[in-house]
């Protein structure tokens, strides 16, 4: 899906940790993220040029894609085009620097989009650093079917993204949750997966039973989910290409929940209660062999694996209160690692290994928060009436979640929060929605 | 038809028939029958002046009991209760039950689903314990689910701290 256009020199990117937040004027067109960015960096993303007849619209959504993307961020701040000084008419035509200059944006995008006779896509783009004068990173294509286009442009940002933030790009990427709709005390609940932007809306099940907390595949081709089906609460597995579900653990007498995969994609951990007791289990996927994790009278529940598989975090209400724990994937001595006031609940392992994001309920409010996979650093990053069960987004920079207002009323809808705890957003879907979970970056 | 599906049959037969148990609606939906599931069973919990009647033993023994925040251990009044949730059972072989356990919305959904799991689960031991068949009896957690009342403080949340017996006709599982 991508080729590199023209080899242009990449423009240097300077020391990995440049301190500035915003770029300095004549400096290297730097955002980094964990210094937490006060001031978004300004850019502009002028219509891309049509270059057959039928890419005209296209070339216009896709440039306005593009341009969502990186303002949804809170990193970057869109110039509107009826600012812009210069037009770009033609792709190849050198750029005159001094029109972007004089509107001070630092960052231009530009692009160029073809549509064949058999409606397949050519989407060309170019970054270019206004204050050095010179392209950042190579001119790159992307190809695919123009009923994809927005995938062609969430591409075209996370090259945009990346070159600036250093950081991987996440915008290619897809989110499934749950769609509410009904009264609080008669919710009906359906599987829905949608664009990480909330565009592409697509139910993977009816409203028939409760469904609970979905849970991409490390490879973003299944979901495991928890549904009452059979009127019990049990863990199924979805293929998303052909739709097969297959529930994965039924044993009479117990309830399973809060499943989540392994790195390696071919087992999963997750919660089994029988008898009242709530433990960890590990069932290998291939064999159907389920392993026991944990055997303790307290609440286990809601594990995540860290990325290189070796361990697991989860919550566990052994000391009284739910905290955090940590032990080694196979099972074995746990180690607390949450110690704040409160209660702290459904740990997830940062795709990059560097956090845990979890949900804390302190003196009536609930929090997101991060904290070092030590646990110290803890970082509260929303407080509401209630906000829970974060997902990372695939660069480990981004949390979505729910977040449910008080009530009778009250409704859950999905919020993204970035990891020093600016931008907290609302994601754009039509009704309530809960329970997101991100998809790993789309190949 | 497996005596699941039979025990979800009636419970989405009283949400239609919609008598004094407005609760009842959020279990059935939520146990895997759409709206209109179960239409003919109309009046099958029968008068609550009938002491043999499901109408009776969830109005007049009472069918759920509630808990404090974050427990599951029993109170008093619960306790009273459910003895006569067990006599009354114990009196009508015919029927099997579905104990339900819930919470209230102040916390995770999946600590939930674990704490509505001990709820459920200590109604059952305690109606075992009370001289119940043990085959008679199952559990199910729906966590904070299906809250029966919608409103967010305390007079609310007590009321969903619950553990519903949801009866069925036939005599086991």
């Amino acid at each position: 899906m991508l080729r590199v256009l023209t080899p242009l020199l990449a423009l240097a990117l300077g020391a990995a940790l440049a301190p500035a937040p915003v770029l300095a004027q004549g400096g290297p067109l730097r955002i980094v993220i964990d210094e937490g960015v006060i001031e978004p960096l300004p850019f502009a993303v002028p219509d891309f040029v049509a270059e057959t007849p039928a890419a005209a619209e296209l070339a216009r959504n896709i440039a306005r894609v593009v341009a969502a993307d990186l303002a949804g961020t809170g990193l970057f701040r869109e110039i509107p085009a009826q600012a812009h000084l210069a037009r770009v008419t033609n792709f190849a035509s050198p750029i005159q620097y001094s029109d972007w200059k004089a509107i001070n944006a630092q960052a231009l995008v530009t692009g160029a989009v073809a549509v064949d006779g058999s409606g397949r896509l050519t989407v060309k783009f170019r970054l270019f650093d206004i204050y050095a004068e010179a392209p950042l990173g190579d001119g790159l294509q992307f190809g695919g079917s123009s009923a994809n286009w927005r995938r062609v442009a969430h591409k075209v940002a996370d090259q945009v993204y990346a070159r600036i933030t250093g950081e991987g790009g996440y915008f290619d990427s897809r989110v499934v949750f749950v769609a509410e709709t009904g009264p609080k005390n008669a919710r009906q609940k359906r599987l829905a997966i949608m664009d990480y932007d909330g565009a592409n809306v697509q139910y993977l099940s009816d409203a028939s039973s409760i469904v609970l907390a979905p849970r991409f595949s490390p490879t973003g081709d299944r979901v495991l989910y928890t549904s009452y089906q059979t009127g019990f609460p049990r863990i199924y597995v979805l293929d998303l290409a052909s739709g097969a579900r297959r529930g994965l653990d039924d044993q009479p007498g117990t309830m399973t929940f809060a499943p989540r995969f392994a790195p390696d994609g071919r087992r999963v951990v997750f919660s089994l209660a029988q008898g009242g007791n709530t433990d960890l289990y590990e069932l290998d996927l291939g064999s159907g062999r389920r392993t026991r994790l944990t055997s303790a009278p307290s609440i286990e529940t809601a594990p995540s694996f860290s990325p290189d598989g070796r361990q697991i975090v989860f919550e566990s209400d052994r000391s009284g209160v739910p905290q955090l724990y940590v032990m080694p994937a196979s099972g074995g001595e746990a180690r607390r690692i949450s110690f704040g006031q409160g209660r702290y609940g459904t740990p997830v392992w940062s795709p990059r290994g560097d956090y845990i994001a979890f949900t804390k309920q302190h003196q009536g409010r609930f929090h997101i928060g991060v904290m070092r996979v030590n646990g110290s650093e803890e970082r509260l990053l929303t407080s509401s009436f209630l906000d829970e069960g974060p997902t990372w987004a695939p660069n480990g920079r981004v949390i979505m979640f729910t977040r449910e207002s008080a009530g009778a009323d009250g409704a859950p809808a999905l919020f993204s929060v970035d990891i020093t705890g600016r931008n907290l957003r609302r994601v754009p879907v039509q009704g309530a929605a809960s329970d997101p979970a991100w998809s790993p970056l789309l190949p | 038809m497996t005596t699941i599906s039979k025990t979800l049959m009636v419970v989405a037969a009283l949400a239609v028939a919609g008598c004094s148990n407005p609760d009842r609606f959020g279990s059935g939906s939520g146990a895997g029958f759409g709206a209109g599931a179960g239409g003919s069973g109309y009046g099958m919990d029968g008068l609550a002046s009938d002491p043999r009647s499901i109408a009776y033993f969830n109005q007049t023994v009472g069918d759920r009991v509630l808990f404090a925040v974050d427990q599951s251990t029993l109170s008093d009044t619960a306790r009273t209760t459910l003895d006569g949730q067990a006599r009354w059972l114990m009196d009508n072989p015919e029927y099997s039950a579905t104990i339900e356990g819930h919470a209230d919305e102040q916390g995770t959904r999946e600590y939930n689903l674990a704490l509505g799991a001990r709820r459920a689960n200590a109604v059952q031991e305690y109606l075992i314990s009370r001289g119940v068949a043990p085959s008679r009896l199952r559990t199910v957690s729906y966590g904070k689910e299906r809250p029966l009342e919608i409103c967010s403080n305390e007079s609310c949340y007590a009321q969903n701290r619950r553990s519903v017996t949801v009866l069925a006709a036939g005599a086991g599982v």
